[in-house]
């Protein structure tokens, strides 16, 4: 999933025209390593994740019980699970929004014909190398109500010690802004790349009208980057759901509690604590099944929405 | 979408010589608000990297300058926590990984372009599908397979042999394959080159770029991998950095911040290694793909 383009496949018409190579036996030599991988690897586990979604298991004592549709049900009912999906819901609209908007002006900014631009193109894009789980070993540090540097400042400042990881808003909001921090550098990247490909006499045009840097931005460079804009959505939609994980993992490990769950538990961290640390496979495969649908909705959508794009600028 | 972004690469110069015209006074904006940005957005790597290089009396007070304990900083923790271990198993990781999926994706590509068979459409269909299936929603039955079954957990198979097939490779080794003449393909046939001889001698000379780009986004991803590993890696001998961090800071009770800051920056260098070497290929790879 890396351009708008790349996705957009028509798998008969284009390729069938250009048949150089005859065989029948070496093109599928050719993708029988790929295809094996994926059956094994991927397909074979998600129609099983499906199976046992139906079954209670039980990993360690090797049972199984048949239960039907009961695992979704008792899923879909319960409170915990509920607020779970709910954070899940506002952790994704608060990253992909406020990430979006940040990366896109820092990348607006920097590509103004300004000295030293490069400089800070290279600045701005190096955190491309933080992982999620550097990026939670770090914010632990500098959040550490005690030792951390936050609140050596705030304190000697203000007098306030605020105990990050242990108020349920507090944590939540960390997380947030550790998982939109986490992503910068990605978005930017790719606006820089888009805005460069702007066409700039357009734009000149604009400014020759009469056209405000405000008014340029909002009303001609926005329109022509709404591709690039729905195609960081979806990206940023995903690694809101799952790189979520390593960022949590290690900052708040899902809590603090409130309510009926933890305030930074998210669908696959709730997804991993249910498979791996309580055992309840069946509640766990039938968590992976919900989410098997939700990532299936979501790219169907991005590609509803990338053909659209097609027709975008004809 | 195609036209426009082709007719937009001739005018960037254009861009800059109608944004800056009378507008000098407002320069100085621009460059306060990239400065504070940018120090924003440094912040915690800056304080990560100096913090690490203190001696472990001045780590933990508010001391905010460089030491010269970097190194005695991460020996404490490159053999004693098993770093250095961790590290050696990320790159053993990554780079079979990166170097497979290339090798995977390349023929598969090789397969979708210059053949036609039977059932065509649904081998790419099978590999289209797979990128709604990422490795979290899999886990359990993945967890299952490579366990019970294949009797994998503990070994580097477990963590790289599921990862060798690339959905996002295909296609963009499809699209470039795409843009190279006909022609070309039909030459080297005529002169008695077969698909094999055809992707090593000429395809794959011609596709640094596209492999560059790709390099740097499937040795990022394989770099950053955490849940897989933490789940099915039970023996630390075999773990990788990334979870190696989560058992730095849990290690006895009392968490040594100057060798975990230093473990962490440690952890930045190859990701940062791959993306300086490849950074042309990287943006022109890119480029490539947006003709499409």
């Amino acid at each position: 999933m890396l351009k708008p383009a790349a996705t957009r496949a028509q798998p008969t018409t284009e390729a069938e025209e250009r048949a150089v190579f005859r065989g029948v036996a070496l093109p599928w030599a050719f993708l029988l390593p790929s295809l094996l991988i994926l059956a094994v690897f991927v397909y074979l586990p998600a129609l099983q994740t499906l199976r046992l979604a139906a079954y209670r298991a039980n990993v360690i004592l090797g049972t199984e019980r048949f239960v039907g549709l009961a695992n979704f049900t008792e899923l879909l009912l319960s409170p915990a699970y509920r607020q779970v999906a709910l954070q899940t819901l506002v952790f994704t609209v608060l990253t992909v929004s406020l990430g979006l908007l940040s990366a896109l002006g820092l990348a607006w900014l920097a590509s103004r014909p300004i000295r030293g631009a490069n400089t800070y193109r290279l600045l701005l894009i190096y955190p491309y190398a933080l992982s999620p789980a550097i990026a939670g070993t770090l914010w632990l540090f500098l959040f550490n109500p005690e030792i951390g540097v936050v609140n050596q400042i705030l304190g000697s400042l203000f007098d306030v010690r605020p105990r990050w990881l242990d108020t349920p808003s507090l944590a939540f909001g960390l997380v947030t802004l550790a998982a939109i921090w986490k992503g910068l550098a990605y978005n930017i990247v790719f606006y820089l790349a888009s805005i460069q490909n702007l066409p700039g006499d357009v734009m000149e045009a604009a400014e020759i009208d009469g056209a405000s840097g405000a008014q340029v931005f909002w009303r001609v460079a926005f329109p022509l980057l709404t591709p690039i804009t729905f195609f960081l959505v979806f990206t940023n939609i995903i690694a809101a759901l799952f790189d979520s994980f390593a960022l949590t993992d290690i900052l708040t490990k899902g809590g603090p509690y409130t309510g009926n769950a933890g305030a930074t538990t998210f669908l696959v961290y709730q997804l991993y604590q249910d498979g791996f640390v309580n055992f309840k496979t069946g509640a766990a495969a039938a968590q992976a099944a919900l989410m098997l649908a939700l990532v299936a909705f979501i790219t169907w959508m991005q590609f509803r929405v990338g053909e659209r794009q097609v027709h975008y600028g004809a | 979408m195609a036209r426009e972004l082709r007719g937009g690469a001739v005018g960037v110069g254009q861009v800059g010589a109608g944004r800056g015209r009378g507008r000098h006074g407002r320069v100085w904006v621009t460059h306060l608000a990239l400065i504070v940005a940018i120090l924003i957005i440094s912040a915690p790597l800056l304080f990560a990297l100096i913090k690490s290089t203190q001696i472990s009396s001045d780590v933990l007070s508010p001391k905010l300058l460089p030491g010269g304990a970097f190194f005695d900083n991460l020996s404490g923790v490159w053999v004693d926590a098993k770093l250095g271990r961790y590290m050696f198993n990320s790159t053993v990781l990554a780079v079979s990984v990166t170097v497979g999926k290339t090798i995977l994706s390349l023929l598969a590509a090789l397969a979708f372009v210059y053949f036609r068979f039977p059932l065509k459409g649904l081998a790419f269909t099978l590999v289209l599908l797979s990128l709604m299936l990422p490795t979290e929603v899999l886990i359990i039955a993945l967890f299952d397979l490579v366990s019970q079954d294949l009797k994998w957990a503990d070994t580097y198979a477990a963590i790289i042999v599921p990862f060798l097939a690339s959905a996002t490779g295909t296609f963009l080794f499809r699209q470039h394959f795409m843009n190279i003449p006909t022609s070309l393909a039909d030459a080297a046939r005529i002169d008695g080159c077969g698909p094999l001889l055809y992707l090593t001698r000429i395809l794959i000379p011609m596709s640094w770029n596209t492999i560059g780009a790709l390099a740097v986004i499937q040795f990022v991803y394989a770099w950053d991998q955490y849940i897989w590993p933490l789940v099915i890696l039970q023996n630390d001998d075999k773990q990788v950095v990334q979870v190696g961090l989560r058992r730095l800071i849990e290690v006895g009770g009392q968490t040594d911040w100057g060798a975990v800051m230093a473990g962490a920056i440690v952890t930045m260098i190859p990701p940062l290694i791959v993306f300086t070497a490849l950074q042309k290929q990287f943006s022109r790879g890119f480029a490539l793909t947006e003709d499409k």
